[in-house]
């Protein structure tokens, strides 16, 4: 799915990944931890093709990635709502510049908005939804676009722990239900080991892999209840701080 | 009772309010620079069946064309510059040397260069009002988060489809703001603009009436050119209700923090 090869990208003189190299299967879901400053959300922009790397490169599905792709739906941290256009609006966004015909977008939107149970809310402006729903709008969006590849930053950093959890769930089960590749940012040990079928733990200076972790505790519903859940916890914070088993 | 009053009939209570004020400085003052409001107006709806309305129509006129002038040039260059770092870095600082530059003592060169017609008149209204709007708009494209261009860009937009869904969206109630203060600044510059070459124009009604020391016919004048720009900020009210709305909920509606 995802081929990485000598990925360098450099702000000014300062190196933010050093020849990475980066293997995704298709339908995967990953989770890439690690300390602030190491990378992990420039990563994410160089696969969304925001940003261009100096050296090396990115394939995806066979594609060299050269600009946006079609098929792969970005969510920032901030979740990039405008705030201008209503729920609705936001969540058809994408299919309205792809210029899909008004009917198909009508059916897709509604369909989705219903899934992630903020249909209600489609004629509110962002700034009157919580945290959660405004990620939710979010989500929409960016599986409007039936995207194969799903990039998030840091989705769900700002949400209190109850919305998060939950969203995790929505998450998971978009997983099972859309079969896409999933790939994510985040700070959180425990979302990382609920969320992610491998673990990259990431360091700084500059930012490289360290360790990849297989974990098979994915999407598990009662994982977090479970003993093995928690080891694997453990077992990513040691390689985040720096210790070998 | 008293603050649905005040929220429901705004331009109401503040004419009553401006008018009971004005009706106590003339009984303190006792001089006929502060005459009678109620005689004033029957003035004013007197000189309303004359070419009162001409004036303000050829005021109305002026404001218009400059405003819209100013609009076409000083959003696109406001654009320019706030979309594009570099150009802003060479043309920035003149901006901000020029911004605060008294551009009514330029007057008489515009008369030189453009005559004493309206071009002259148009020229310095516009250049008043083109720095505000290009400053405004430059600042609120800069202001713009990255993370909105990256998410609207990673959603394929073109850029065309950017100007569209994200900047022009984004800078309109920015350029409504700056309009409600450069037409305020406008109205006042009508004074300048109107007082040579012309019999036609608000700014020159009441300079002659001043001149003829007729106060009464003067403050007619002042009431026309008042409502000459509530009109105006009415109507931008209006704009703003229709295609802002997203903006109204943001400032919210209790939102004394004291």
């Amino acid at each position: 799915m995802i081929e990485v090869k000598d990925l360098l990208i450099k702000y000014g003189n300062h190196t933010v990944l050093d020849h990475l190299q980066l293997h995704v299967g298709s339908q995967e879901s990953i989770a890439i931890i690690g300390p602030s400053g190491c990378g992990k959300s420039t990563l994410l922009y160089a696969l969304a093709g925001i940003i261009k790397p100096q050296s090396g490169t990115i394939e995806i599905n066979g594609e060299a990635v050269n600009g946006t792709r079609k098929e792969t739906g970005v969510i920032l941290q901030s979740y990039g709502l405008l705030p201008w256009k209503t729920v609705w609006e936001n969540a058809s966004l994408g299919l309205q510049i792809r210029k899909l015909p008004k009917k198909d977008i009508q059916t897709k939107v509604s369909k989705i908005l219903k899934q992630l149970h903020i249909i209600d809310q489609k004629n509110k402006y962002p700034v009157q939804l919580s945290g959660g729903q405004q990620q939710r709008v979010a989500i929409a969006r960016a599986l409007a676009i039936e995207p194969d590849l799903l990039l998030m930053d840091e989705p769900f950093s700002s949400l209190d722990a109850i919305v998060r959890e939950e969203l995790q769930h929505v998450l998971v089960d978009t997983y099972y239900r859309k079969k896409l590749s999933i790939l994510f940012v985040t700070h959180n040990i425990e979302e990382a080991v609920f969320l992610g079928q491998k673990i990259i733990v990431m360091q700084p200076n500059p930012g490289s892999i360290r360790a990849i972790v297989e974990n098979e505790h994915f999407g598990d519903p009662d994982l977090r209840k479970k003993k093995s859940f928690h080891e694997t916890c453990v077992k990513v914070r040691q390689l985040m701080e720096g210790q070998t088993e | 009772m008293i603050q649905t009053f005040l929220s429901k009939y705004k331009t109401i209570y503040a004419s009553l309010f401006v008018i009971t004020f004005w009706y106590l400085c003339h009984l303190f003052i006792q001089s006929t620079i502060i005459p009678n409001p109620l005689h004033t107006f029957v003035t004013f709806f007197r000189l309303l069946q004359g070419d009162m309305l001409l004036h303000v129509g050829a005021s109305l006129l002026r404001i218009s064309v400059s405003v819209f002038i100013a609009i076409v040039i000083g959003v696109s260059l406001g654009l320019f510059l706030g979309l594009h770092n570099k150009l802003d870095r060479i043309f920035g600082p003149v901006v901000y040397l020029l911004y605060p530059l008294p551009k009514i003592a330029f007057l008489p060169i515009f008369m030189i260069l453009f005559g004493l017609g309206n071009t002259s008149k148009i020229i310095l209204i516009t250049v008043i009002i083109l720095f505000q709007i290009l400053v405004t708009i430059r600042d609120s494209v800069k202001g713009l988060s990255k993370e909105l261009f990256y998410s609207i860009r990673s959603l394929g937009a073109s850029k065309v489809q950017i100007y569209r869904h994200l900047i022009l969206p984004a800078i309109t109630p920015k350029l409504l703001t700056a309009l409600r203060i450069s037409v305020g600044t406008s109205i006042s510059v009508l004074f300048f603009a109107e007082n040579y070459a012309t019999r036609y124009g608000i700014g020159y009604f009441i300079m002659d009436a001043w001149i003829r020391i007729n106060y009464l016919e003067m403050y007619a004048g002042i009431i026309a050119i008042s409502i000459l720009g509530l009109v105006v900020f009415k109507a931008i009210d209006l704009i703003e209700h229709g295609i802002c709305k997203w903006t109204l909920l943001e400032k919210g509606e209790n939102n004394s923090y004291f």
